[in-house]
């Protein structure tokens, strides 16, 4: 961290009064401001945003919640959200777990880890479904399994490509064995849309692990993912604990996994929507766009 | 603490294991071996058996007898090859319309540096996916630990049937308890409150069909097995192919729908 004081200007006699010198000083309060996990320089809100949440410095990938996805990726109004209403109910009777959802939906204002919806990338019409970190860091339970079974189904119905943004520490365990059921669901709905000839493209961000990738992350005819993005079965913890070493520098990192073969390109947010443009391009039959 | 008991049931040394289960339940039982990319999974036997006079396909996870054959087969837990051996066995299945006959125990798939680097989520989500349209009768049993995605990999069937001692979740208890509360020795509470023994699943519609287990007398669970099994596969097979699929979909369709 920086010293608090870092940016502000130095007081002269001209400034003495405390009121004149906050109201002149351009700083910026510090909850506007983050510290760059790559770089460590001091951003300001504004700039990050204004940079699709890349920082402009070193190019870092910041977590970014599923709406502002959705409007960096759609073209503007022309995003329909699907199967909104679905609520999760604490079917197990899992201990806690009311709570933790109240506070999930507190978070992320959202009711729930993932938003479907139908929506146009440059002109082309598509499905799509969107995690979001801040609720539960996108785990995976019955409500998220069904509306993205619920999304495939649409696209199947409606022939369209699915664009799938991941983003899970994944199945969520306070939904016991129903959640596990959810990758076999979701799985089942991807090999539907696959037989029917529909693309599918996934976008595997930061962090995509666990049941969610071992299922629909990792079914995509074309697998991109955002630089520096987790990318793993295991969580690198357990891995350590499991093999009694650490992890070498880069390990499940996007590009790591890209050189073992499991991720097609890596794609800078920047450039994301061009590129899945593109990508929808090449498999739009005449007459699509 | 019951459902703490079935984990250490599941778990218990002696316990029948996977091949067990291949050599009894079923005659001339013929191994083959690898994946054809990478490498040969102790931890998954795969073959071909005859089911009564009917000639099947049959994988199972094995754990390992002895200290020497469970260090071979990793405990039971697959590598990504493990599971692309399952699905090679399982498209030649399909080839000569052979049904496939699973049965899982496994605390998960491996959680290692090699497992990571060669794709363990892709290969489990690979099976995933293939064995929902597999144009076979499938059937999986759960003879011990079902451990989260890697016992799903070989659990996507027509039926799912488990052992009266087989426990199947999402997460061990261990795991559950050291992560919501720090603390694994808080298992036994995890265990209770994951709902993971085979009466659970039953109740929420996960499982078909419980197997019980008469005093530790394997040899009356390896003719159950048997009959039960070749009774199932029959009446499978008056399904044409597409019939089948989508009962196998709506199987798990159904599974946490929300209204």
């Amino acid at each position: 961290m920086l010293p608090k004081g870092l940016f502000q200007k130095p007081k002269n006699e001209l400034e003495s009064s405390d009121k004149y010198a906050q109201s002149a000083m351009p700083s910026v309060p510090d909850e506007m401001c983050v510290s760059c996990p790559g770089c460590r320089k001091t951003l300001v809100l504004g700039e990050l945003t204004d940079n699709c949440h890349v920082c402009p410095k070193c190019g870092h990938h910041f977590r970014m919640n599923a709406r502002q996805r959705i409007n960096l990726i759609c073209d503007a109004d022309s995003f329909e959200e699907l199967f909104g209403e679905l609520e999760t109910k604490d079917l197990i009777h899992f201990p806690g777990y009311e709570k933790k959802l109240k506070h999930a939906r507190l978070e992320s204002a959202e009711k729930e880890a993932v938003i479907c919806g139908s929506g146009k990338i440059g002109g082309f019409a598509c499905a799509l479904f969107v995690m979001e970190p801040y609720f539960m860091m996108g785990s995976m339970g019955t409500v998220v399994g069904e509306k993205i079974t619920r999304t495939f189904e649409y696209a199947i119905e409606h022939r369209l490509p699915v664009i799938g943004f991941t983003l899970s520490g994944g199945a969520r365990m306070q939904e016991g064995i129903l959640s596990l059921m959810q990758m076999a669901k979701t799985s089942g709905a991807v090999k539907r849309h696959s037989d029917a000839g529909l693309l599918y493209i996934t976008v595997l961000t930061d962090p995509t692990t666990g049941g969610v990738s071992a299922s629909f992350a990792m079914e995509g005819d074309i697998i991109l993912a955002e630089p520096g993005a987790l990318i793993g079965f295991a969580g690198p913890r357990v891995i350590e604990q499991t093999i009694r070493q650490k992890l070498p520098p880069g390990f499940q990192r996007a590009e790591f996994v890209q050189k073992k073969g499991f991720v097609d390109a890596i794609v800078n947010r920047r450039e994301e929507k061009a590129y899945l443009k593109k990508l929808l391009g090449f498999h739009a039959s005449m007459g699509d766009e | 603490m019951e459902a703490y008991k079935k984990v250490m049931a599941a778990r218990a040394k002696g316990r029948a294991t996977g091949t067990d289960y291949l050599q009894h339940v079923f005659t001339d039982f013929t191994e083959f071996h690898g994946d054809r990319r990478y490498g040969d999974d102790l931890a998954v036997v795969t073959g071909i058996a005859k089911l009564k006079r009917l000639p099947v396909t049959v994988i199972a996870l094995e754990k390992g007898r002895d200290t020497k054959d469970k260090v071979a087969r990793n405990f039971g837990m697959a590598h990504p090859e493990g599971y692309r051996k399952a699905l090679r066995q399982m498209k030649l299945a399909e080839k000569f319309g052979r049904p496939v006959i699973c049965f899982v125990d496994t605390a998960g798939a491996y959680c290692g540096l090699d497992a990571e680097e060669r794709g363990q989520a892709q290969a489990i989500a690979e099976n995933l996916m293939e064995m929902m349209a597999l144009r076979v009768p499938v059937i999986s049993v759960l003879i011990g630990e079902g451990g989260s995605g890697g016992a799903l990999a070989l659990a996507v069937a027509d039926q799912v049937w488990m052992l009266e001692n087989a426990v199947y979740s999402v997460i061990s208890p261990e795991g559950c308890a050291s992560i919501l509360w720090k603390d694994a020795g808080r298992a036994k509470e995890a265990a209770e409150c994951l709902r993971m023994t085979a009466q659970d699943l039953l109740e929420m519609g996960v499982i078909e069909k419980i197997i019980y287990e008469p005093q530790n007398d394997f040899s009356k669970i390896y003719d159950t097995l048997r009959n039960d099994l070749y009774d199932a596969i029959t009446a499978c097979k008056t399904l044409n192919a597409d019939e089948m699929l989508e009962r196998r979909y709506q199987r798990f369709r159904r599974i946490g729908v929300v209204k």
